[in-house]
């Protein structure tokens, strides 16, 4: 979601606690979120989150980036929500938004993507047997997240330049450098793995 | 030893490499030539990037493109670009991620990666985002993923195209202290003093093949 979304160093209990109990404990959350629909338990969800935010640790700096760009979203989504369906259900769905998103966000900031990698490739290992191979799963779960942080940093570049020429209201100027540039990094990075031996088996 | 026996090559209808005979043994070998003259073409043959269309390239008696795997794990290669090499958000874990295939241990993987950006000089990096690294930095960084794999030659097309001054010389100070071969394509001539055989590349075709500076005063008289 935010560029630069990654991971930041630390020793918390947070960050030294198994990949894998994290995913899960996540995707818990996750459910709850959307099971729930009391404003009050969804509100104590969310400090929850914030509180976790302290154990971690997470600097000021980038719980301000998280903040600002949940902050945008929430905005957005209520407002839309409650022109749709009303104040109460829009504060709903936005609780709902928030935690989910405040938890997934800690989650890749406390957490090694070698980890997560290593993690989902240590959940699938049953799965060989029926000719899953759990490395490839969990490559592309690494790469699928790198990914994210590569469009972003993309799409920030191609929008950037286009404000420089002053076309920053033109769709064309944006989406046809972006899709360029988007598919020439697709190749290089595939050359760049084939050449690392990936997919070499 | 890599060896390129009457190597052609064409995109579709376009020529691009005609009758290439090379026998690379020296530890330190440059192509030079025009922008479209072929020098990438020619450095991607040699792990199997590329397949000529015809005649044979062969790496210590293997062929890349019948036997890819074998000569990937003895060929290591760096781009231009850095951002489209790295692969994992920190700088160690994407060293780390080329011991992957080793079958090492995590821990052990880590320290490995860590061992190795410290002696490339980007120690305590290890859990820095890859991606807020100097362009310098990063392409040490994917020097050093390559390096992890501890291939015996080291094809480079063009890694210090999009550094500083500073950062290019750096950069080939790093490559001069590799036991690796190492097969550098360059558009900047002045780094290539340490250089036992430089090859000119032109409309696809080897028009001069020599010591540097021979060899780089038939470039330059080419150009002008
Ligand atoms: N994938 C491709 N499809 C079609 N033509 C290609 C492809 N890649 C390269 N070419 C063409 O082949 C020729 C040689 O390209 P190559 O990239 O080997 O040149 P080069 O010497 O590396 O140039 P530069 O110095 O600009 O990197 C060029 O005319 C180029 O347009
Ligand atoms: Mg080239």
């Amino acid at each position: 979601m935010t560029p630069g979304g990654w991971y930041e160093p630390g020793s918390s209990p947070l960050h030294r606690a198994p990949a894998g109990g994290k995913f899960a404990a996540l995707l818990v959350l996750a459910a709850a979120v959307f099971a729930l629909r009391s404003p009050a338990w969804l509100g104590a969800i969310c400090a929850a989150v914030v509180l976790a935010y302290g154990v971690a640790r997470v600097p000021l700096r980038r719980c301000a980036g998280v903040a600002r760009s949940l902050a945008v979203l929430a905005a957005f989504v209520f407002v839309l929500q409650w022109w749709l369906l009303g104040a109460g259900q829009a504060l709903v769905v936005c609780l709902r938004v928030v935690a989910a998103l405040a938890a997934a966000n800690l989650f890749t900031i406390t957490t090694r993507i070698d980890d997560v990698v290593s993690a989902v490739e240590g959940g699938l290992a049953p799965l060989r047997r029926f000719g899953v191979r759990p490395d490839r799963i969990g490559l592309l779960v690494g790469l699928t997240l790198r990914a994210v942080a590569a469009l972003s940093a993309i799409a920030a570049e191609v929008r950037e330049a286009a404000r420089a020429r002053g076309a920053q209201r033109s769709v064309t100027a944006f989406a046809v450098p972006f899709l360029v540039r988007t598919l020439r990094h697709a190749d290089e990075l595939g050359e760049a793995l084939a050449a690392r031996g990936e997919g070499d088996g | 030893m890599i060896e390129f026996e009457d190597v052609g090559h064409s995109y579709g209808e376009r020529v691009v490499l005609t009758g290439v005979d090379l026998r690379l043994a020296e530890r330190r070998v440059a192509f030079v030539g025009a922008n479209g003259s072929g020098k990438s073409t020619l450095a991607r043959m040699i792990n199997g990037l590329v397949a000529p269309t015809s005649g044979r390239v062969l790496v210590d008696g293997l062929d890349p493109s019948r036997q890819g795997r074998e000569v990937r794990r003895r060929v290591g290669f760096v781009f231009t670009n850095p951002d489209s090499q790295i692969v994992m958000p920190t700088a160690g874990e994407d060293v780390a991620f080329s011991l992957r295939r080793a079958g090492l241990p995590r821990r052990e993987r880590a320290e490995r990666a860590a061992a190795l950006l410290a002696e490339y000089g980007l120690g305590g990096y290890a859990d820095h985002p890859a991606h807020q690294l100097s362009g310098g930095q990063k392409q040490v960084l994917a020097l050093c993923a390559v390096l992890a794999l501890d291939p015996a030659v080291l094809v480079c097309d063009e890694p210090t195209t999009l550094l500083d001054l500073r950062n290019k010389r750096r950069f080939v100070e790093l490559l001069g202290g590799l036991e690796q071969q190492v097969v550098l394509v360059t558009h900047d001539l002045d780094l290539l003093g340490g250089f036992d055989r430089v090859v000119v590349i032109d409309g696809g075709r080897v028009v001069a093949d020599d010591e540097p500076e021979p060899a780089l005063r038939h470039y330059r008289a080419l150009v002008t």
